[in-house]
């Protein structure tokens, strides 16, 4: 079975952070990425998270299935620009550099190209960091760091805590559809997609009503050893921050500072080679 | 001395109900006592829990009358939290209740809400760790644990608090019997080292009297029908009346005219007191009774054959396995979880395929099928209904199965007729599921598997979680559809459903089988019961006592008697 939320456990500098370090380095890092279609910039920002992932020892096949999922995604979306938009990058850039004539307004220009190229990279300078941050941050951690940055315990907790439950649901998901398959409910290829579309629903029916059940019980775990009682509350797995803590989002800050100087200096957030 | 809980004429109605679901209670409950509720399902006892631990009235709504008192305060002045201080709650549900990522964040949840700051909070922690001998698991996640490890972790969680008093809601439900004796000791210790006074809800009382209780409150539609030592509630009808299972030695006493009285301390096999005359009595009783009549041969049905299996992650769940199953048996698989029964019902469902080995039905190699196909033959019911059930309507749940086989709707009908009337659900054909209880649900997913026409059901713990009469209402069915000649599989780790119903019974331990047996040879052999954390059953002990040399065949013949002469 796959897990798609998944702490990994390695011994790491990345791993020793604390959960609030990592989650504003997150940030840090999309905001980075997201505000700025700067090519030199996108382009190191992938390059660092791979030695970020290097120095984590997360492995490629620890995560090669949520990597797979966004290929998927990133393709599709490339696709579905070109189609609506074929002269987007000749807008963006101001110049028209014919590759191909393909058929009426479908021509491939080398901006067009170029601004796909801009596309992949923003991708691969979020995605790998978004998926570092899910394997190296200890579940436990993550609600007390969502907490210190801000955000109400109660909210942080039942976010905290729909994770955690996310391999129980997935197992019985799995219970689930075998015993449903039994009664000849199709999950596999060979079926249309509507049956199938259909069939999922013999599985998530009572897969939501066992669900319901379990929400009932871990609820009145919570209430009965007083969750909800003060505003605040304390963490037995919170951390002090550490030097290398500090770095580590000092770095982050420069990162974005960086991003947005480039904006400021290519008087847009397009770094424009065509002229 | 004040005590610590009292209640007065009290009085609960669910605002969603009704009637009222208890009545008139007086109850007073002192510190250092220990007491057992019990009761059939349906009587009031897990409302009556609710009142105690403060969820009724600030989770679930309703009308209360009379008073009810804790530290002489009134519960519906003091809010959820100011209860949850002085008394802590262990649910039955091990698993659901279990918070944290790892054992020691889950202890120290209530302390965390407490804002205690952490080194005090780590200090408590381990201390309430030590206290259940849980320590040695700290970093631990739940599922690294064990069902009992479980129960562990949630009764430190609330001994981080010093409460006074601690509530168990079923603590036996999901522990298999040795473990459930193990808590049952380790309450007592508890108790014993901490003074607070200790209420349990249970319906399995033989398992709880394997320590001392002081009191049992025995309840009924919503009122207290006894509250007295177990002593004197055992020489008394009143359980028998109320549908709760009495301790099995009483009852084989009390088949061989032995007079129950409380002065003979009935109420553990290691108190009782027995006189020569009513040793004699079993005695007699027991050479009065036939000897087992041996079994026929019967041709066999589902024959595996040195099957290994490993899941994906490398756990090897089943190691050259063999067993039959013979046509029209009703036979038991039991062991510990992570044992392999579940696993290898999966294997003959080709829910999984088996690395190695082969699987035949009725000589034909199970690999030619696929699942949908084997479903035709082998029927699989798992143990919770809400999980399998996903029509609103009964009788488009029964035919589902057949529909999707693209059955007509003419050949449908007269099937889930059948089916339906079969498990006594024919009335109830046009009405939601939501409507039915636990057990009528239980028979709807029966029905939807029997409409298949299979010749053999696997049933993943068919009786969990429910009361005496449930159980027996449930097994009762099953041997019906027994005696129609379906045969019947039960995966089970209770050890009453193996005695009393499977003539047979496979117990794996470690992904082997490591006996097959009549129930009744191997619920008396020692290897066996400890290497599948079993628990013997009292008869044995109870005909040792009496001086009947072959105790087995005692054991054989005290199931018998009950399988012929009491249920008719």
């Amino acid at each position: 079975m796959i897990n798609i939320f998944n702490y990994i456990d390695r011994p790491s500098p990345i791993h020793r952070l604390t959960g609030a370090t990592k989650l504003v380095c997150l940030l840090l890092w999309s905001f980075a990425a997201m505000l700025t279609y700067d090519t030199r910039m996108l382009i190191l920002l992938p390059i660092l998270s791979f030695v970020m992932f290097y120095i984590s020892r997360i492995k490629l096949r620890d995560v090669s299935f949520m990597l797979g999922f966004t290929a998927v995604f990133m393709v599709l979306n490339n696709v579905l620009v070109f189609a609506f938009s074929p002269q987007h990058g000749v807008e963006l850039y101001g110049s028209k550099h014919v590759l191909l004539g393909l058929w009426g307004n479908y021509v491939l220009t080398k901006e067009q190209l170029f601004y796909h190229l801009n596309l992949v990279l923003k991708y691969l300078s979020t995605i790998p960091i978004v998926l570092l941050f899910v394997c190296t941050t200890n579940p436990s951690e993550f609600a007390a760091s969502l907490n210190r940055i801000g955000v109400k315990y109660t909210v942080a907790y039942s976010v905290a805590l729909a994770l955690r439950y996310i391999p129980d649901i997935q197992r019985e998901y799995h219970d689930i559809s075998q015993a449903q398959q039994a009664r000849g409910i199709e999950m596999s290829r060979k079926e249309s997609l509507s049956k199938r579309l259909k069939s999922a629903s013999a599985i998530l029916i009572p897969l939501i009503l066992s669900s319901m059940d379990r929400i009932e019980t871990i609820s009145n775990a919570m209430e009965l050893r007083g969750f909800g009682k003060n505003k605040k509350r304390t963490w037995y797995m919170g951390r002090k921050f550490s030097k290398l803590d500090i770095l580590a989002m000092a770095f982050c800050a420069l990162l974005l500072a960086i991003s947005l100087s480039l904006n400021v200096i290519n008087g847009s957030r397009f770094w424009n080679p065509f002229i | 001395m004040e005590p610590i809980i009292r209640f007065e004429n009290f009085g609960f109605k669910y605002n969603a109900q009704q009637k009222p679901t208890l009545y008139d209670i007086n109850l007073s409950i002192h510190k250092g006592e220990k007491l057992l509720i019990a009761g059939p399902s349906g009587c009031g006892k897990s409302t009556l829990a609710h009142c105690i631990n403060g969820l009724i009235p600030s989770s679930y709504r309703g009308e209360m009358t009379g008073s009810l008192t804790i530290a002489g305060k009134e519960t519906r002045d003091m809010g959820l939290f100011d209860i949850s201080r002085r008394v802590g709650t262990v649910l039955q549900d091990s698993d659901g209740q279990f918070i944290g990522l790892t054992v020691a964040e889950d202890i120290a949840f209530a302390l965390e809400n407490d804002c205690v700051a952490q080194p005090e909070m780590k200090e408590r922690v381990l201390k309430a760790a030590k206290l259940v001998d849980i320590s040695g698991h700290l970093g631990h996640a739940p599922n690294e644990l064990s069902g009992g490890q479980k129960q562990r972790v949630a009764l430190a969680g609330v001994m981080v608090d010093d409460v006074e008093v601690l509530l168990f809601d079923e603590p036996l439900a999901n522990l298999d019997p040795a473990t459930g004796k193990q808590a049952v000791e380790l309450i007592d210790q508890i108790q014993k080292e901490t003074g607070a006074a200790v209420i349990i809800i249970e319906h399995r009382l033989e398992d709880v009297l394997h320590r001392h209780v002081d009191r049992v409150v025995l309840m009924g539609e919503g009122r207290i029908i006894a509250d007295m030592s177990p002593d004197e509630l055992l020489s008394s009808s009143l359980l028998r009346d109320s549908g709760i299972r009495e301790p099995l030695y009483i009852t084989a006493l009390k088949y061989a005219g032995v007079e129950i009285r409380a002065d003979m301390a009935p109420a553990s096999l290691e108190t009782i007191k027995l006189g020569e005359k009513d040793k004699e009595k079993l005695r007699s009783w027991f050479s009065s009774r036939p000897e087992t009549p041996a079994e026929g041969e019967r041709p066999p049905l589902l024959e595996a054959r040195d099957i290994s299996f490993a899941y994906d992650n490398g756990h090897q769940a089943l190691k050259d396995v063999s067993l039959t199953v013979y046509q029209g048996e009703l036979m038991a698989i039991a062991g510990t979880n992570g044992a392999g029964k579940s696993t290898f019902s999966k294997l003959a469902c080709g829910f999984e395929i088996q690395q190695r080995g082969s699987l035949s039905f009725k000589g034909r190699d199970l690999m030619e099928l696929s699942i949908k196909e084997r479903a035709d033959h082998i029927g699989y019911v798992m143990q919770n209904p809400n999980q399998m059930i996903s029509k609103v309507m009964i009788y488009d749940e029964v035919a589902l199965g057949l529909r999707t086989r693209g059955l007509l709707e003419e050949e449908i009908g007269p099937r889930v007729e059948e089916a339906l009337k079969i498990c006594g659900l024919w009335p109830f054909r046009n009405w939601p599921v939501s409507a039915l209880s636990f057990g009528q649900k239980k028979r709807v997913t029966i029905a939807s598997i029997l409409v298949l026409k299979p010749e053999m059901i696997i049933l993943d713990e068919p009786t969990a979680g429910q009361d005496y009469r449930h159980y027996t209402e449930i097994m009762e069915f099953l041997r019906e559809l027994n005696a129609r000649g379906i045969t019947v599989v039960m995966i089970t780790h209770d050890m009453h459903l193996m005695l009393e119903y499977a003539g047979r019974a496979v117990v794996f331990s470690g992904g082997r089988v490591i006996a097959d047996a009549s129930s009744a040879a191997i619920l008396t052999d020692g290897d066996v019961i400890r290497r599948a954390s079993l628990k013997e059953t009292s008869l044995y002990p109870l005909a040792l006592m009496c001086g009947i040399e072959d105790a087995r065949a005692f054991v054989q013949r005290f199931i018998d008697y009950e399988r012929e002469a009491v249920r008719r």
